[in-house]
């Protein structure tokens, strides 16, 4: 398993805050990974500057086998080079069909020229249907996806990024305000795509994390914590004195 | 008992253009149907009901609808909201004004040398026509803005290139310096007030404060009257009107369209999902300055004079004004938008609408139109956001919706194109 993305000694400052402090993290491909940390720890900034959002004062954020530094990118050809996210709150195109929403997410060409003349071919419907029948909103295809329920906004977005079919996804919270049901179905969701990529699940909720089974990842305070499976991690006096002790 | 009903096909299946909209056929139909209404009433073609001034006035209407739509695509559709864009439309104004100004002065000038002795030569023939035309302002030669003024393609391909590439030029600084918003928006007035000021300048090289004018005068058609002229260019005005909302209909269809109601809406989710945003924007920006330069080349040989106040910044207000009375986000409603409040302007501002007589006061409209046309704009903003366009959706039948799954157990609540209730009958 070699790396797919590597964060290695990387700090950012906001006004003064440092919200990250040396920070290094590798990725594997494929590989799920939980990361998990108290409030203002530095989990979404990890994710705003692997995606490009954020630039980060030091360090290095290198993907890939060429070691392409992700640093110069624009978040458009970062998207392009197969890096996902899902945000905290679902941001789907509420004006617009469960159709559409997958079908401008689907991996196809992103100039302005091509998607003038794009039409959808048979193997795109297909394609689409298959998304949206593994988030099961097959039947709501049609719906303008400002309809749809908070669970169902949050797999929408999902499935919009396995129609990226991107080799690293970036999750950011995905069972948030979601019934016990919803968080199983989540669950198997993200460990199927975890079996052919990378995932990175940032979570706050540890009875989560347990029933996704991977690699954890404590963050505190910018900088890693603690890093092992959830038992090993739960047992380690540091993580229970910032994080779990609380 | 399971009653199959035959549904059409769902509605991603039927690609086609005119299936996807088919407000098209409509809106083709109308304008096909208000052209030989108005050729039919016209001065050289017909009964001569409507005077060659009120073709004029419907032309440039009709040019008007089409700049509108240009501003809809950029704001209704791609949420850049332009106060820049009758800029464009006053810069493809003089495009085909200088060739206009230039071609028709030559006719004169040769015909005034014709008498002469000698010949004369092509310097002298320049010379006349840049006294002719620059006298005005203190000058005698051509400015290297005129270089190309002889030729007719030449300058046609500048009423193309000017708008365009002022366009790409802003468009790629504010878009790459993620300019957006309000910002975005006096980011493009100050263009076109700056564009305006130095127009307005004696050396610019347009005339100042004169502009082109005589440009009602087609050099080489001075044979045919002005009531031909008028309906010649009435028609043209309604092609590019027709043809400017198949093109448009098209890009904010399918895929592409998706994508700049994305952006619209957010647009740094758009970035995350590989969209370069910036790119899309200014493929928007720059194909609707384009088509606004086209409105503006067909509208100004119809009003016979352009001068720098046309691209002053209220232009642009206005602009958006229509379109959002209209109801942005729909083709039709700019043209709706466009169409009455610009032939209701000219009907209150022309001294059409009576005079109101409240007994203290006398509401006289060309004062109070003004005043009339901003009430209208807020109260359209605060209650009817969907504006007149919205008017069409009270009228159009309702869609019935794209039902997957059964139709459930309630009789009472099914339709009657639903088909017979499946299951659960008693």
């Amino acid at each position: 398993m070699s790396a797919l993305l590597e964060v290695s000694g990387v700090s950012v400052t906001f006004d003064g805050f440092r919200a990250i402090n040396n920070l290094s993290i590798a990725i594997g491909e494929p590989e799920l990974r939980a990361i998990i940390g108290p409030n203002g720890a530095g989990k979404t900034t990890f994710m705003d500057i692997v995606t490009g959002k954020t630039k980060p004062d030091a360090g290095r954020v290198t993907w890939g086998e060429r070691s392409l530094s992700l640093l110069g990118m624009s978040e458009s050809r970062i998207a392009r080079e197969g890096i996902g996210r899902k945000f905290q709150k679902p941001t789907v195109f509420e004006a617009q069909t469960v159709r559409d929403n997958l079908a401008m997410a689907l991996k196809n060409r992103r100039g302005p020229f091509d998607v003038l003349v794009w039409r959808e071919r048979p193997d795109d419907t297909a394609r689409i249907e298959e998304i949206a029948d593994e988030i099961g909103l097959s039947a709501h295809l049609p719906r303008i996806a400002g309809e749809l329920s908070h669970g169902q906004k949050q797999w929408l977005e999902i499935g919009m990024l396995l129609a990226q079919e991107p080799r690293l996804l970036l999750v950011d919270e995905p069972a948030a305000g979601m019934t016990p049901a919803e968080r199983a179905h989540t669950t198997d969701l993200l460990k199927r795509a975890a079996e052919t990529r990378a995932v990175v699940v940032v979570e706050h909720d540890m009875e989560f994390v347990r029933r996704l089974g991977c690699k954890v990842t404590v963050l505190h305070e910018g900088s890693v914590l603690a890093e092992g499976s959830i038992d090993h991690v739960a047992a380690n006096r540091d993580v229970i004195d910032v994080y779990l002790g609380r | 008992m399971t009653a199959t009903v035959t549904a059409p096909p769902p509605a991603h299946l039927r690609q086609g253009l005119i299936a996807q909209n088919p407000s098209i056929l409509w809106f083709l139909a109308i304008l096909a149907a208000f052209c030989f209404g108005v050729t039919f009433l016209a001065e050289a073609t017909g009964t001569g009901a409507l005077s060659t001034s009120m073709v004029k006035t419907l032309g440039k209407t009709l040019c008007l609808c089409l700049v509108a739509l240009a501003m809809d695509v950029v704001w209704g559709y791609c949420g850049i909201l332009s106060l820049g864009h009758m800029a464009f439309f006053g810069l493809g104004g003089y495009a085909i004004g200088m060739w206009l100004m230039y071609a028709r002065t030559e006719i004169i000038v040769v015909q005034s040398l014709a008498e002469a002795t000698l010949p004369p030569t092509a310097a002298e023939i320049r010379d006349g026509i840049a006294t002719q035309i620059f006298g005005v302002v203190g000058g005698n030669e051509f400015p290297a803005v005129w270089a190309f003024a002889h030729s007719l393609p030449l300058q046609l391909a500048m009423v193309v290139l000017v708008p365009g590439l002022l366009a790409l030029v802003f468009g790629w600084l504010a878009f790459r310096s993620r300019v957006t918003g309000v910002y975005l928006s006096i980011l493009t007035q100050a263009m076109t007030l700056a564009l305006s000021l130095y127009l307005f300048q004696n050396d610019s090289g347009l005339r100042g404060n004169n502009g082109l004018s005589g440009l009602q005068n087609i050099p080489g058609l001075a044979a045919m009257g002005q009531d031909v002229i008028a309906i010649a260019f009435f028609w043209a005005s309604a092609l590019a009107l027709a043809l400017g909302y198949l093109l448009f209909a098209w890009v904010v269809s399918g895929k592409m369209g998706s994508v700049i109601r994305a952006i619209r809406d957010d647009e740094a989710r758009v970035r995350f999902l590989g969209y370069h945003v910036e790119s899309y924007k200014l493929f928007v920006f720059t194909l609707t300055a384009v088509v606004s330069g086209i409105a503006g080349a067909l509208y100004y040989p119809q009003a016979g004079i352009i001068n720098p106040a046309e691209l002053a910044p209220i232009a642009s207000i206005y602009l958006a004004v229509w379109v959002a009375i209209g109801g942005r986000g729909r083709l039709y409603g700019a043209v709706i938008g466009a169409a009455v409040v610009s032939l209701l302007s000219s009907w209150f501002t022309g001294g059409g609408a009576p005079d109101v007589n409240l007994g203290f006061y006398t509401v006289q409209w060309t004062d109070w139109w003004l005043v009339l046309l901003g009430v209208s704009f807020v109260l359209v903003t605060l209650f009817a956001p969907k504006g007149l366009g919205g008017l069409i959706d009270l009228i159009a039948e309702r869609r019935a919706p794209q039902r997957v799954g059964d139709y459930g157990p309630d009789r009472s609540a099914l339709r009657r194109e639903e088909g017979p209730p499946q299951g659960g009958e008693q």
